[in-house]
């Protein structure tokens, strides 16, 4: 798994940006195909629109809710949000969220995010996002585990992760967990590099 | 030659039936869509109103939306719900506590909803049981059944558990009169020896705890059914009775031989009075009393003995007969207070009565003899006016606060509408088929919300595909915001219904609970974390504390379980978010499943008969690893010298 090169802070913002404009043109997108479907107000189609939406559940927040009450995390909301995956984080799971941090996603190659942005490409965005996203709960004491039981991680997308240890810290995929949160529906580990699939 | 008739009659009825279909035909079509319109409930979007209907027979309380039809729970009451875990689980258990034992059933039947100056308040929905007589209270924030306490001396609870427009009290009735106290003597001698005595409950305004105030001794008629006073007439209670001939046999012949039965006229603000001031006698009377406590996740019964008990004789001017035609069903109060309607079942009227013509036929002692030795108000004095229906066999009246009455007709199996005041009828319509009570919602309160109304149906046939001899009961719910009432949906309903109480939705949705507040949880077996998890051993019973959390019980393995053993699995739910209950099933438990809503604690009890490691899983599809969510209990002989130890994930403990 290579990490690529930084980039410029405008370039990141123009990808925000970027992401945003996606993100709202497909919401409008599906509110308008719902509509079509002819219900009797614009209130049922909002709340036809999936479990990431419901509001008070709990007290606890989920995975998604924490990610977008972070200001380290504004691009891994937008890219969320552009690849349409909001109810994956929200569901019962329980699943481990590999979150990087906005400055993870600055040391992405521009090019290959540009490629990525592409609305051909949206569903190439959602597997890496889903790479990112392990079923079950791993809070560290499990991760630490895995190591000690030479067990696998699976992550949804389809692929296995090496976890280690190097003194204190945890390392998945090869980079290290800064931090972890316990959420509703699971744990959060923070990471310092996007995970990229193999091919 | 029998042949030839029965083919000619064949043949007749054919063309009666396709003569019928082709009218249905054209009734259905463009009229049927608006109709679909009016309760059609996009997917995603809510009903507008809450229905509680009773599960009759199951001894549930079932939930429903309107205009929907669509039901959305079943509240075990009265009954062991094995869905979960009600009744078998050791927190639940006693709530079927009564004075006859372990009772595992019940016949739960008339619903009504807390009320405060006479409009539904969305507190809690009480309902009682006709078989061994009790009442229950059910939370409307946490839907479950809180509270049940059972009404000693009496039998056939069935003109209960009406509220008064404060929830001052419940009442409770006696449908089949009986030697009060209880005594062994010959039943043909029942007559002025059996009695009904009618009771009321206390209901504590905060919690709303019941507590039996008193009872009156009244005499041995079967009083069927009840209403309180509204508005102008609050502070009063109406009761219907039929067998007023005191027959002990066969009393379908024989109840119905008196022209007119009576309605009893309470005046409960006098009795209270009269208790409060010493009055009434402690007789006998032995009653379980349980309890629900939300914060112990148990419930709990008292055996209570004793109760205040009123001749009603001894009290002036507190209760009164008045005359109603041919063993009335139904009593039924409108919305001001004023009008008392008596449902005469085998009679073609319904009787109204004017409560002022009531205090003034009181006033001036205008009676006509009395029924040992209570007044007997002179009919012709009371008496407003007869709503001449044409109709055959009036249960049960409803209000709409439009100045319209809706009145059921159980043999000519219509529903009518007519008008307070004037008495005339303004519409009918069929119900099908032999329709018995009908609801609006808030119908029997000061504020009735006149939108709808849905008949609950005794007979069903072929209103649905069959599903051989034995069918569930059907509901038809029609519009009545116009002039005339259109029948808009059939839904099935437990059977049977036999009454229900229905609210706007507003005053209620927002505070149903979503979970239980795990901090809260005060279950004196309750592991509130996986650290806490353990099994102890005392003697030959062993408590597992476990926990479950999306996807795995804590422990998953036990070991050291014997044959013989008493194994009590306290299961601690510690989700903390909305609907994520998880499930616990035991090879070879005798009881139920349990089903643990987040932050509740349940128990059930597992005697293991023989050797082996045997499996527990979760129940409730939880999550995408629910399938995972196992474990494993291995069980050694009696005399075996296997370790109690447990784990989850290989970390053993002992």
């Amino acid at each position: 798994m290579n990490i690529p090169f930084l980039l410029k802070s405008s370039a990141s913002i123009f990808l925000m940006l970027c992401l945003l404009g996606c993100n709202s043109s497909a919401k409008s997108e599906s509110v308008d195909k719902i509509t079509d479907a002819k219900t009797n107000s614009d209130e049922v189609s909002l709340s036809n629109k999936g479990q990431a939406f419901i509001e008070g559940d709990s007290d606890a927040v989920n995975a998604l809710k924490l990610a977008i009450n972070s200001p380290d995390h504004t691009t891994l909301v937008a890219a969320v949000q552009a690849a349409g995956v909001e109810n994956a984080l929200v569901n019962v799971g329980p699943l481990t969220v590999f979150a990087p941090t906005n400055a993870a996603f600055d040391k992405l190659d521009k090019a290959t995010l540009e490629d990525l942005l592409k609305p051909e490409n949206k569903s190439k965005l959602a597997s890496i996002l889903i790479h990112h996203v392990a079923p079950s709960n791993y809070p560290i004491k499990t991760l630490e585990k895995n190591i000690e039981k030479e067990r696998k991680l699976y992550m949804a997308g389809g692929q296995y992760l090496e976890v280690t240890k190097q003194g204190q810290d945890i390392y998945v995929g090869g980079t290290k967990i800064i931090a972890s949160v316990n959420v509703s529906n699971g744990w959060v580990h923070i990471i310092e590099d996007v995970l990229l699939p193999k091919n | 030659m029998k042949t030839i008739q029965k083919l000619l009659l064949g043949l007749g009825a054919g063309l009666l039936l396709i003569g019928c279909g082709n009218n249905s035909k054209s009734d259905s079509g463009a009229m049927a869509s608006s109709n679909a319109e009016k309760v059609y409930v996009a997917p995603g979007e809510h009903d507008e109103f809450y229905a509680f209907l009773s599960g009759g027979y199951s001894g549930n309380l079932t939930v429903y939306g309107l205009p929907s039809g669509r039901m959305f729970k079943e509240i075990p009451v009265f009954s062991q719900f094995p869905t979960n875990g009600y009744g078998y689980s050791e927190e639940s258990k006693a709530m079927l506590n009564t004075s006859f034992g372990f009772v595992p059933w019940g016949d739960s039947h008339h619903p009504d909803i807390s009320q405060t100056n006479g409009k539904l308040d969305g507190r809690w929905v009480f309902i009682n049981e006709n078989n061994t007589p009790r009442i229950a209270r059910i939370s409307l924030e946490t839907f479950e059944t809180e509270e049940i306490i059972e009404i000693p001396n009496s039998a056939g609870n069935h003109a209960s558990s009406y509220v008064t427009e404060n929830t001052e009290y419940v009442v409770a009735g006696t449908r089949f009169a009986v030697p009060n106290p209880q005594k062994d003597m010959p039943i043909d001698e029942m007559k002025g020896e059996f009695k009904g005595p009618l009771t009321f409950i206390k209901v504590d305004q905060e919690h709303g705890h019941m507590e039996i105030d008193f009872q009156i001794n009244m005499p041995g008629f079967n009083y069927d059914l009840s209403h309180p006073g509204r508005d102008k007439s609050h502070g009063w209670f109406f009761f219907t009775s039929y067998n007023t001939e005191e027959a002990h046999s066969m009393q379908e012949v024989n109840a119905s031989q008196n022209d007119k039965d009576f309605i009893a006229a309470v005046n409960w603000m006098k009795i209270k009075e009269y208790v409060e001031n010493g009055g009434g006698t402690e007789v006998a009377g032995t009653y379980a009393h349980n309890i629900y406590d939300e914060s112990t996740m148990m419930a709990t019964t008292e055996m209570k003995e004793g109760v205040t008990s009123v001749d009603p004789r001894e009290v002036p001017g507190a209760v009164y007969y008045m005359p109603v035609p041919k063993s009335p069903h139904g009593i039924d109060v409108n919305p001001t207070g004023e009008y008392i309607i008596g449902n005469g079942k085998l009679s073609t009227q319904l009787s109204v009565y004017s409560f002022a013509k009531m205090q003034e036929a009181i006033k001036n002692k205008d009676f006509d003899g009395d029924a040992y030795g209570i007044p007997i108000l002179k009919y012709e004095s009371v008496l407003e006016g007869v709503v001449d229906s044409g109709g055959l066999g009036p249960l049960h009246t409803e209000f709409d606060g439009k100045g319209f009455g809706y009145t059921s007709f159980f043999i000519s199996s219509e529903v009518v509408k007519w008008k307070v005041g004037t008495w005339e009828v303004v519409d009918r319509q069929p119900s099908f088929y032999s329709v018995g009570h009908l609801t609006i919602p808030g119908g029997n309160s000061r504020e009735p919300f006149g939108k709808y109304m849905f008949s609950m149906n005794k007979i069903t046939k072929d209103r649905y595909l069959p599903t051989g001899p034995e069918l569930e009961h059907s509901a038809q719910l029609y519009d009545i915001s116009g002039d005339k009432m259109e029948l808009l949906l059939d839904f099935p309903t437990h059977g049977e219904p036999h009454y229900a109480a229905a609210i706007p939705a507003d005053l209620i949705k927002s505070k149903s609970k979503k979970y239980y507040d795990l901090e809260d949880n005060n279950h004196k077996y309750a592991a509130k974390s996986e650290s806490a998890t353990r099994v102890e051993r005392k003697g030959n019973e062993v408590h597992v504390y476990a926990t479950t959390v999306r996807s795995h019980f804590s422990p998953d393995n036990i070991e050291g379980v014997k044959v013989g053993d008493k194994v009590y699995f306290h299961i601690t739910n510690l989700e903390q978010d909305f609907d994520v209950p998880h499930g616990f099933a035991m090879i070879g438990a005798n009881t139920s499943e349990i089903l643990i809503m987040p932050g509740q604690t349940k128990t059930i009890i597992w005697e293991p008969k023989r050797e082996g490691v045997w499996p527990f899983y979760c129940t409730d599809f939880c999550s995408a690893l629910h399938q995972e969510m196992q474990g494993y209990v291995r069980v050694s002989a009696k005399n075996s010298d296997t370790k109690l130890r447990w784990s989850l994930d290989d970390e053993w403990k002992e």
